[in-house]
C-alpha cells in the first residue's frame, strides 16, 4: 500500500476546516447561516397550484400573495425548529400580521393536528406533499420564511426560525417598508 | 467572595493542566523518572481544583448569587432548588466546565486504574489528555468564563431557565453524553502517545479496549436518553429528529462502535493497527467537531447554545491543533505501525472489517447530510433540502447489509473459515425466520407494511443466529448449561450489545411503521378510541407549580371495560420565561405507550384540541440502548481488565 494513503484523513480535515473557517469569516462579516441567498429574490413567487392543508381538493395558485404583503412561512411537523417558532409565530399572528403557511414535504394528518394542538397563525395553509414548490423556491429546509410584497414579488429569505431578536432586527422592519409601499 | 475562590482555582487547574501536559512528556523523552512520575499527582491537583472550581458555580446557583452573569441568565429565585443546580449546566458556560471536570474525571481513573501500564506509557497519555484539558480550559476562561460578575448593577431575579430544560431527563444526559464524548479521549490519548513512540503492539489494544467500551456505553445510554427526553418533553411523541445536533452525538457513537470492534481485531489477531488508530483518532475528533458544530452559530439548530464568531473561531483552530495535528502524526508516522495481516475472504477479520465500512458509510451519510447545506451554499450551488426522510432512506438500506453480516459475525472464525458447515444453519436461519416475521407482522399489525417485515426479519435473524451461536460455543466440549457457565464476560456483552440492537430495530421498525397519531377535538365528559383503547376526558383543574401556572386535564384509559390508567395532560405557562410548555401524559407499557398531549382550547371555549398517539414498541428503542450499555459493563467487567492481575503479569514477566 501507498504511504500517500495515510494523508488522506488529514487531507478530509482541511477541507472541512477551510470550510468551516469560511462560514466563521463570512458569519463574523454580518452573514448569518440563516439568511441564505435565493435566486428569487426580486422575483415573483413561481407560479404553483397547491391544495389546502385541511381540505384536499380546494386549490390555491399565486394569486393569493396580491394585493397586500404577506409572509410565506415553509414549515414541517419533522422539523424541531419548526416546533420552537411555531409560538411567536402565533403571537405575529396575533399582532395582525398576515403569515401564508406551506406545509412542506409532510404527512398531512399530522400537520392538520400540529395546527389544532399548538394553534394556527395561518391565513392559508398551502399542502406541499411533493414539496415541488418547496423545489421552485429553493428552499433548503425548514422553517424558512419569505416575505412577499403586495405585487406577489419574493422580497427577502430567512432561513431558521423566526424569533423576537431576528424579527425586530431584521424582519420586521422590511416588512414595513412593504406596508409602506402600498400606502405611498 | 466564594466565587472570586472557583474563578481562582478554574485559573490555577489551567497551570496545572499545562505543566502536565509539558512535564511528562519530556520525562517520557529523557527517560526521567521524577518528571513522568509527576503525571498522576498533576492529574489529581487538576481534578481537584476543577471539582472546587464546578462545586463553587453550583453554589452560586444554589444561593441565587444574581450578581453572576451566568447565574442571572440561566436561574431564577422560584426555580426549584435542583433545577437551580442542573441549571448550571443548562447554558454555554456552565457546561463547557461540566466537559472539563469531566475530562479531569477521566485522567484521574486513567491515572488510577493504569498501575499495570509502563510508566513510560502513562506519562504520555496523561500528558496528552492534560494537553486536551488545556485546549478546552483557555476556551473557557478566554471566551466563556462563568464566573464573570454583574456588578454593579446586578438584577434582583433571574431570566430563569429555559422551561424545556426543567425536567429530570436533562439532569442526567448531558452528563452522560459528555462522559461519552470524553471519553474517547483516552482512546484517542492512547493512540497518539503510541504513534509518538511508534510502538504499537497488541497490549495498547487490551488497554484501550475497556475505557472505549466505557465511553461508548455512557454515549449510547446519554444518546437514548437524549431520545426519550424528545419524546414526552417536546409533546409530540417523535424519538429522533436528525436535527444536526443530534447528528453531532451520533457521529462519534458510530466511529465509536467501529473503533470497539476493530480494537478486537487488532487485539487478538495483531492487525488493522493503522486503521484502528485512525478510528481512536476520529472517535474522539467527531466528539470535538460536534461540540464545535453546536457553538459555533453555524448550523442551525434548536439545540443550538447562542453563539459567538469569537468561540467559533476559538474552537476551530483548537481543532486544528488537535485533529489536525493527530491525523498529521498520523500521516508521518503511520506506516511505521502498519502490519500487513494474512487471513481468508472468509473469515472473522474481514465480516469485522464489513462491519466497519459499514458504519463508516453510514457515519459519512451522516455527516454529509449535516455540512451538505452548508458546502453547497458556499460553493455558489443555491440551497438545498435535506431533512428527515433523505437519513431515513439511507439508513434503512444500510441497515439491511449490517444486520445480514452481524448475524453471521460471530459464527464465523478468525484467519479462516470453510462457510459450508454454515450452510445449514444459516438456511435454517433464513427460512425460520422469514416465517416468524411474518408470523410477528401478521400478529402484532392491521396491515402489512414491507418496511415492517424487514425490520422484524433482521431483527429475528441476528437474535436467532446468536441463539445457535451460544449453542454451538457451549456445547463445543460441555453439556449445555455447563457450557453455558464456561463463557466468558466478554462473549456475554457481544451477545448482550447485538441483541439490544435487535431489540431497538423492532422499535424503531414497529414505531416508524405502526404508529397512530390522531388529533381530536374533545370536551370534558366525551370519549375517544383508538386501537381498542377508550379515552374518556374527565375534566379539566388547575395546578400551578413554583415557577409556572398550569392546568391538568384528567383521561380514565379503558380497555374492553377494564380500567388501565388514568392520566395527567398537563400545560404549563413558565412566567419569567413567557413560554408555553406542554407535558405529555404516557402509559407506558412493553408493547405500546400511550401518549396524551394537551392542545389549545377551541373557539366554543369547551372543548380542547387534544392529540392521543397510540406508539406500538416505542420502549424497545430504548430498551436495546439500555441492553448495549449493559453489555459494555459486563465486557469491562471481564477478568482481562482487572488490574490487579496485569500487576501480576508485570510481577511476572
Amino acid at each position: 500500500m501507498n504511504n500517500k494513503l495515510l494523508f488522506i484523513p488529514l487531507i478530509i480535515f482541511v477541507g472541512l476546516v477551510t470550510i468551516f473557517g469560511t462560514q466563521l469569516l463570512k458569519n463574523q462579516h454580518g452573514d448569518d447561516p440563516t439568511k441564505l441567498e435565493s435566486v428569487l429574490i426580486g422575483k415573483p413567487v413561481p407560479e404553483f397550484r397547491l391544495e389546502d392543508l385541511a381540505e384536499p381538493g380546494k386549490l390555491y395558485d399565486q394569486a393569493i400573495f396580491k394585493g397586500e404583503p404577506l409572509l410565506l412561512n415553509v414549515w414541517a411537523t419533522w422539523c424541531p425548529t419548526c416546533y420552537a417558532e411555531h409560538q411567536y409565530l402565533n403571537q405575529l399572528a396575533g399582532r395582525g400580521i398576515k403569515i401564508v403557511g406551506m406545509n412542506y414535504k409532510d404527512d398531512r394528518v399530522k400537520a392538520i393536528g400540529w395546527l389544532t394542538d399548538l394553534g394556527n397563525p395561518y391565513l392559508i395553509s398551502l399542502f406541499d406533499g411533493d414539496g415541488m414548490l418547496g423545489l421552485d423556491l429553493g428552499v433548503y429546509g425548514a422553517p424558512e420564511t419569505f416575505l412577499i410584497d403586495a405585487n406577489g414579488v419574493i422580497r427577502y429569505r430567512h432561513v431558521g426560525d423566526v424569533n423576537p431578536r431576528n424579527w425586530q432586527q431584521t424582519l420586521e422592519p422590511i416588512y414595513q417598508s412593504l406596508v409602506e409601499e402600498v400606502k405611498s | 467572595m466564594v466565587v472570586e475562590i472557583g474563578h481562582f482555582a478554574l485559573i490555577l487547574s489551567l497551570a496545572l493542566a499545562l505543566l502536565l501536559s509539558v512535564l511528562p512528556l519530556y520525562g517520557a523523552t529523557k527517560n526521567n523518572l521524577v518528571l513522568m512520575n509527576s503525571a498522576r499527582p498533576l492529574s489529581w491537583g487538576m481534578f481537584v481544583l476543577l471539582a472546587l472550581s464546578f462545586s463553587v458555580l453550583l453554589w452560586a446557583f444554589y444561593t441565587n448569587d444574581f450578581t453572576l452573569k451566568y447565574v442571572a441568565a440561566n436561574s431564577n429565585s422560584q426555580l426549584p432548588w435542583y433545577y437551580r443546580l442542573t441549571a448550571v449546566w443548562g447554558a454555554h458556560e456552565g457546561s463547557l466546565l461540566l466537559w472539563v471536570l469531566i475530562q479531569a474525571g477521566w485522567t484521574v481513573a486513567v491515572a488510577s486504574f493504569s498501575r499495570g501500564m509502563p510508566q513510560e506509557s502513562v506519562a504520555r497519555v496523561l500528558a496528552i489528555m492534560g494537553l486536551v484539558t488545556v485546549g478546552f480550559l483557555l476556551f473557557i476562561i478566554i471566551t466563556s468564563n462563568p464566573f464573570l460578575r454583574t456588578l454593579p448593577n446586578f438584577p434582583v431575579d433571574g431570566r430563569d431557565l429555559n422551561p424545556l430544560l426543567q425536567d429530570p431527563g436533562l439532569i442526567i444526559h448531558p452528563p452522560m453524553l459528555y462522559m461519552g464524548y470524553v471519553g474517547f479521549s483516552v482512546a484517542f490519548s492512547f493512540a497518539i502517545a503510541s504513534l509518538m513512540t511508534g510502538r504499537l503492539d497488541t497490549a495498547w489494544a487490551r488497554w484501550s479496549r475497556p475505557w472505549t467500551i466505557a465511553a461508548w456505553s455512557f454515549l449510547t445510554l446519554g444518546i437514548a436518553l437524549g431520545s426519550w427526553w424528545a419524546y414526552y418533553e417536546l409533546g409530540w411523541g417523535g424519538w429522533w429528529f436528525w436535527d444536526p445536533v443530534e447528528n453531532a452525538s451520533f457521529m462519534p457513537w458510530l466511529a465509536g462502535t467501529a473503533l470497539m470492534h476493530s480494537l478486537v481485531v487488532t487485539e487478538k489477531r495483531g492487525t488493522f493497527k493503522a486503521w484502528t488508530v485512525l478510528l481512536a483518532i476520529s472517535a474522539f475528533s467527531l466528539s470535538l467537531l460536534g461540540t464545535f458544530l453546536v457553538r459555533s452559530g453555524i448550523l442551525v439548530s434548536v439545540h443550538a447554545f447562542a453563539s459567538d464568531p469569537a468561540r467559533g473561531m476559538f474552537i476551530l483552530v483548537f481543532l486544528v491543533f488537535v485533529i489536525g495535528g493527530s491525523l498529521l502524526l498520523f500521516a508521518l508516522k503511520g506506516n511505521s505501525i502498519r502490519v500487513r495481516g494474512k487471513f481468508d475472504l472468509v473469515s472473522r477479520e474481514n465480516v469485522l472489517l464489513a462491519n466497519n465500512v459499514i458504519l463508516i458509510a453510514a457515519l459519512v451519510v451522516v455527516l454529509v447530510g449535516t455540512l451538505l447545506p452548508l458546502v453547497h451554499k458556499q460553493i455558489g450551488l443555491g440551497s438545498v433540502s435535506i431533512g428527515a426522510p433523505f437519513f431515513d432512506l439511507l439508513f434503512a438500506w444500510l441497515m439491511m447489509p449490517f444486520a445480514f453480516l452481524l448475524g453471521i459475525g460471530p459464527l464465523i472464525r478468525w484467519k479462516r473459515d470453510n462457510l459450508s458447515s454454515l450452510y445449514k444453519p444459516l438456511i435454517t436461519t433464513a427460512i425460520g425466520s422469514a416465517l416468524i416475521a411474518a408470523i410477528m407482522v401478521y400478529a402484532l399489525a392491521e396491515h402489512f407494511i414491507f418496511m415492517a417485515y424487514i425490520g422484524w426479519l433482521m431483527a429475528i435473524w441476528i437474535v436467532m443466529l446468536h441463539g445457535y451461536e451460544l449453542h454451538q460455543r457451549s456445547t463445543h466440549r460441555h453439556t449445555f448449561w455447563h457450557g453455558l457457565k464456561k463463557i466468558h464476560h466478554g462473549h456475554w456483552a457481544m451477545m448482550l450489545g447485538h441483541i439490544g440492537l435487535a431489540v431497538s430495530i423492532i422499535g424503531i421498525t414497529m414505531v416508524q411503521n405502526y404508529s397512530i397519531e390522531r388529533d381530536v377535538r374533545l370536551a370534558p365528559g366525551e370519549h375517544y378510541q383508538i386501537e381498542g383503547y377508550d379515552f374518556y376526558f374527565k375534566g379539566l383543574r388547575d395546578k400551578d407549580g413554583p415557577n409556572y401556572d398550569g392546568y391538568v386535564a384528567d383521561f380514565d384509559v379503558t380497555y374492553d371495560g377494564a380500567f388501565i390508567n388514568e392520566l395527567q395532560a398537563e400545560k404549563r405557562f413558565y412566567t419569567t420565561a413567557r413560554s408555553m410548555m406542554t407535558e405529555a401524559a404516557i402509559d407506558s407499557g412493553i408493547t405500546r405507550d400511550l401518549y396524551i398531549a394537551l392542545g389549545e382550547r377551541l373557539e366554543d371555549k369547551r372543548s380542547w384540541a387534544i392529540r392521543i398517539y397510540y406508539k406500538p414498541f416505542v420502549r424497545w428503542i430504548w430498551a436495546g440502548a439500555i441492553l448495549m450499555a449493559l453489555g459494555g459493563i459486563i465486557a469491562i467487567s471481564d477478568k482481562r481488565y482487572r488490574f490487579r492481575n496485569k500487576i501480576q503479569h508485570q510481577v511476572a514477566s
